[in-house]
């Protein structure tokens, strides 16, 4: 490496002067400046489709920018692609990760790297480096055996193994327990002290103001400002990322639940798939009126959870699921949806709406076998039947579409676009928005704003608790705790499978829930026994 | 200066339609090139391949008598592929709709009633849908790779009818040929006009109107539509995937049937060794050159039989291989699925690669 050519006349590592970059008409950014010194660990904020992907795609090399200069340490670059982004230093941590399962830690790392690595040593250097930074791996594990946060401690190892001065992370804490989301700020913490840069993408603002150093927040693919985020509050930070202040969500209490509508008795599943996870006697009631949250680390079963919940997988007994009361465990997805039950699950794309299909096509994937929508705008047009005789209803879906889109705030370019075609915070609201409008007793929701806007997150919320106050029982499935906090009555945590009874939420403690999340259900049961007799 | 594919922001609604148009343009020069090179006149051996056969009332008829069976075929396929399923083996399903047609008039050779064709048909599409059914149980059940089960059927179809022809169905009259009774009075479609072309036009017409509407409006088109796009959220919308491959298999299968016995009902006019010229496979293209559209799916079928006309008309008047039309055939679904790489990507000029340059 050549050191000593550079004219350090520069404080910064990494200046992206006036980007810009143009898709067709989009302008997803528009004269976007960012600087970031050695050392520093600085947030890129900003809603969903506001830029920050295009602009860590140019810095990383996957984009060229339309116009605009790249200068790494003082010195003008292009960067054509990743592979030349590594070269320079540049090294990045993706939210989604790209591992095989089937390959052991050492065999995942060494396909990233240039194929003259001695895969022999390759383990002794994944265990130093892993070690060092505080980020605890077995070389010789198989991916499929690790948790979420092993996962991505193999994806950041990978990256510090190339030495990189700038690490980039998109969104990593989002997949991550508290606990081990505090051992990855200790691990930034120390790199940065060793002159690594971090640009660190997230949408949590607490943790944000907690360990970056300086921010620059984006809007509408704008520069919108560039703050020291600890002299900011979470909202100030919300409010420069939206343009107006978010409506904090309303939490009064309502009255006393109901009789339950959603009850899971012995709920088990054996999981056919090598890495899925099998589901061991489940017992959780919903009453109307209130929400209910299962928290949980991300692979500990929950989508099995939900597919269990929604029909997709049946059980082989009844009564292990009711509906109000009425079991139908046996049941698919159609029939539970006809029982008033309605399923907001985690991917929007691919599972919850067809990608290339128009919205209102897509409000036909879970509108054609029940009642019109109850959902009505100010026009006094009345709903009807999406399908009838096995005939689709363009119109009566046209109409649902755009009730739904009205009514939450869904921002599109045409009337009806391409589900893939939105960006993820308003297809989110999208596809929750068609789900109310069946006004639902019973809804159930994975991941209810992942990868989701602070505005369009607040929005999603406030429709949960607004629809559980009306008299529906909600179970929320989420990894984001703060989340849960805000809108849950009753927390149960599922582990490996297994689910904690459901406690109070004013009960809980961030620590205890930690806790529960990694498995440790009897210590805190017996701690919650103690505070109790206490 | 290299070229580079660079994805769209959006799929480009105009290439949707103009990339098989540019497909059949490419093949043309490509066809006009083979032609130079063989040393003939491209210009004038285009001529006679593609537009000779559009010419006279009596071609334009043999046009609709080999468009038909493609048609029909075609527009089974198309719905199949749409579900992301793959029946490769119409050929086969074709040759099982003729053989269960035909044992109506093989062994009730005197009957004679409106029903007798009826009841062919509804057999005929019968034999294709039951033959298309294994592929798709086989599938549903093991998980056996329906391109190559349906496509290996194919000659398992072929050697039963050679058997029967050459063994029990064998017209006892026939000077010992490998050929069925000759089929008689209500035993044949009735014929529109006075040439060849029969009522198998009329029911490819009808099937494809059919499943257009099927597909652009019912729930079932619909489901099928979802399936093959993101079976995962077919799943969601309550769809089953097994029914649905079951479902387009032996709807593609009966089609490929009545194909099937309406080319024995029809032109040949008895079972032969040979009942068709590979419709079963060039009815693959035709499904892709009209873009999985019913209604598009009539227009290839026409194009097609173009090839099949124009191949026949190259060896006659230029002497060359009938082979030329299936080398035809085959560098359009080639194009075909290259140029649909343009719906979703363009092509731009872009400066050579190189490494990190400095400015």
């Amino acid at each position: 490496m050549n050191e000593t050519g550079a004219n350090e006349t520069s404080k910064y590592l990494l200046e992206a002067r006036n980007i810009t970059k143009v898709f067709g008409e989009l302008r997803a950014n528009d004269d976007v400046t960012l600087s970031l010194k050695p050392g520093e660990i600085h947030a890129l904020l900003g809603e969903n489709g506001a830029g920050k992907s295009t602009l860590v795609k140019i810095i990383y090399g996957s984009l060229r920018a339309t116009s605009g200069h790249l200068f790494w340490r003082g010195r003008a670059v292009t960067v054509p692609n990743p592979a030349a982004a590594r070269e320079l230093g540049i090294g990045m941590v993706f939210q989604h990760f790209s591992l095989f399962d089937a390959l052991t830690v050492t065999q995942n790392i060494s396909l990233a790297l240039p194929s003259d690595v001695d895969i022999g040593a390759l383990s002794g250097r994944i265990e130093t480096v892993s070690n060092d930074y505080g980020l605890p791996l077995r070389p010789d594990a198989l991916v499929a055996d690790l948790s979420v946060g092993e996962r991505q401690r193999i994806e950041i190892v990978r990256c510090l193994l190339q030495e990189p001065r700038l690490l980039i992370m998109d969104e990593p804490t989002a997949v991550l327990t508290p606990q081990e989301a505090d051992q990855l700020f200790v691990t930034l913490a120390r790199l940065a002290s060793e002159g690594c840069g971090v640009l660190y993408i997230s949408h949590r603002l607490e943790e944000v103001r907690r360990i970056c150093h300086d921010a620059t927040i984006l809007r509408h693919g704008k520069l919108a400002a560039r703050v020291d985020p600890q002299q900011e509050t979470a909202a100030s930070l919300a409010a420069l990322m939206v343009g107006t202040e978010v409506a904090a969500v309303r939490t009064d209490k309502g009255t006393a639940p109901g009789a339950p509508l959603l009850e899971l008795s012995g709920l088990s599943l054996a999981t056919d798939d090598q890495f899925g996870v099998s589901l061991k006697n489940i017992n959780l009631a919903v009453r109307a009126g209130e929400i209910v949250a299962v928290a949980g680390v991300a692979g500990n079963g929950q989508g099995e959870f939900f597919d269990a919940l929604s029909g997709e997988l049946t059980s082989s007994n009844n009564a292990t699921v009711k509906i109000a009361g009425v079991g139908c465990g046996r049941e698919g997805i159609t029939q539970r949806r006809r029982r008033d039950a309605a399923f907001v699950p985690e991917e929007r794309l691919g599972h919850g709406a067809v990608p290339n299909f128009p919205l209102s096509e897509n409000v036909v994937l879970t509108h054609h076998s029940v009642e019109a929508t109850r959902l009505e705008t100010g026009d006094g047009m009345a709903g009807s039947a999406v399908v009838r005789n096995g005939m689709i209803d363009r119109d009566a879906a046209r109409y649902v579409n755009r009730v739904v889109t009205e009514l939450f705030d869904v921002r599109k370019g045409t009337p009806d676009p391409e589900a893939q075609s939105l960006s993820g915070g308003n297809l989110q609201k999208f596809v929750v928005g068609r789900e109310m409008a069946l006004q639902p007793r019973v809804l159930v929701v994975n991941q209810p704003t992942w990868g989701v806007d602070a505005g369009a997150a607040a929005l999603i919320r406030q429709a949960l608790i607004d629809l559980a106050r009306g008299g529906s029982a909600v179970l929320v499935i989420s990894q984001d705790l703060d989340e849960i906090f805000e809108v849950a009555d009753r927390i149960a945590v599922i582990s490996r499978g297994e689910m904690s009874q459901a406690y109070p939420s004013e009960e809980l403690s961030l620590e205890r829930i930690g806790l529960l999340m990694a498995g440790a259900h009897e210590a805190v049961a017996r701690n919650a026994g103690e505070a109790g007799a206490a | 200066m290299i070229l580079v594919l660079e994805k769209r922001s959006r799929r480009s609604q105009a290439m949707v339609w103009l990339s098989p148009v540019l497909a059949l343009g490419i093949t043309v020069v490509i066809g006009g090139f083979i032609f130079a090179s063989l040393g003939l006149d491209p210009f004038k051996a285009l001529y006679i391949y593609f537009i000779d056969p559009m010419t006279s009332l009596w071609s334009i008829e043999e046009l609709i008598v080999k468009a038909a069976p493609l048609v029909m075929i075609g527009v089974g396929l198309a719905i199949c592929y749409t579900a992301n399923v793959w029946n490769i083996g119409a050929e086969g399903q074709l040759t099982m709709g003729a053989l269960f047609g035909s044992a109506i008039p093989i062994y009730f050779t005197d009957w004679q009633s409106p029903l007798v064709l009826v009841l062919m048909l509804v057999l005929g599409a019968i034999g294709g849908a039951l033959f298309a059914a294994i592929p798709a149980l086989l599938k549903n059940r093991f998980g056996a790779n329906e391109i190559l089960t349906s496509l290996m059927l194919v000659y398992v179809a072929q050697l039963i009818l050679d058997w029967v022809i050459r063994g029990p169905w064998k017209d006892p009259k026939g000077f010992n040929f490998p050929q069925s009774v000759s089929f008689e009075g209500w035993q044949l479609l009735p014929l529109l006009g006075e040439g060849r072309v029969h009522l198998g036009a009329v029911l490819a017409l009808i099937a494809a109107v059919l499943l257009w509407v099927m597909m652009g409006r019912s729930l079932r088109g619909f489901e099928i539509r979802v399936i093959g796009n993101s079976p995962r959220a077919g799943a969601f919308a309550g769809f089953a995937q097994k029914k649905v491959v079951l479902f387009c298999f032996m709807l593609s299968g009966a089609l490929a049937g009545l194909a099937g016995i309406c080319e024995v009902a029809g032109p040949s006019g008895q079972l032969q060794p040979v009942i068709s010229p590979g419709y079963g496979f060039t009815a693959i293209i035709v499904a892709f050159l009209g873009r999985l559209n019913p209604i598009g799916v009539i227009f290839a079928g026409i194009l097609l039989a173009i090839s099949y006309l124009g191949g026949e008309a190259a060896q006659v008047e230029l002497g060359i291989s009938d082979k030329m039309a299936q080398v035809f055939q085959g560098m359009l679904l080639f194009l075909i699925l290259a140029c649909e790489t343009l719906i979703h990507y363009r092509i731009k000029l872009a400066p050579g690669r190189g490494a990190v340059k400095e400015a």
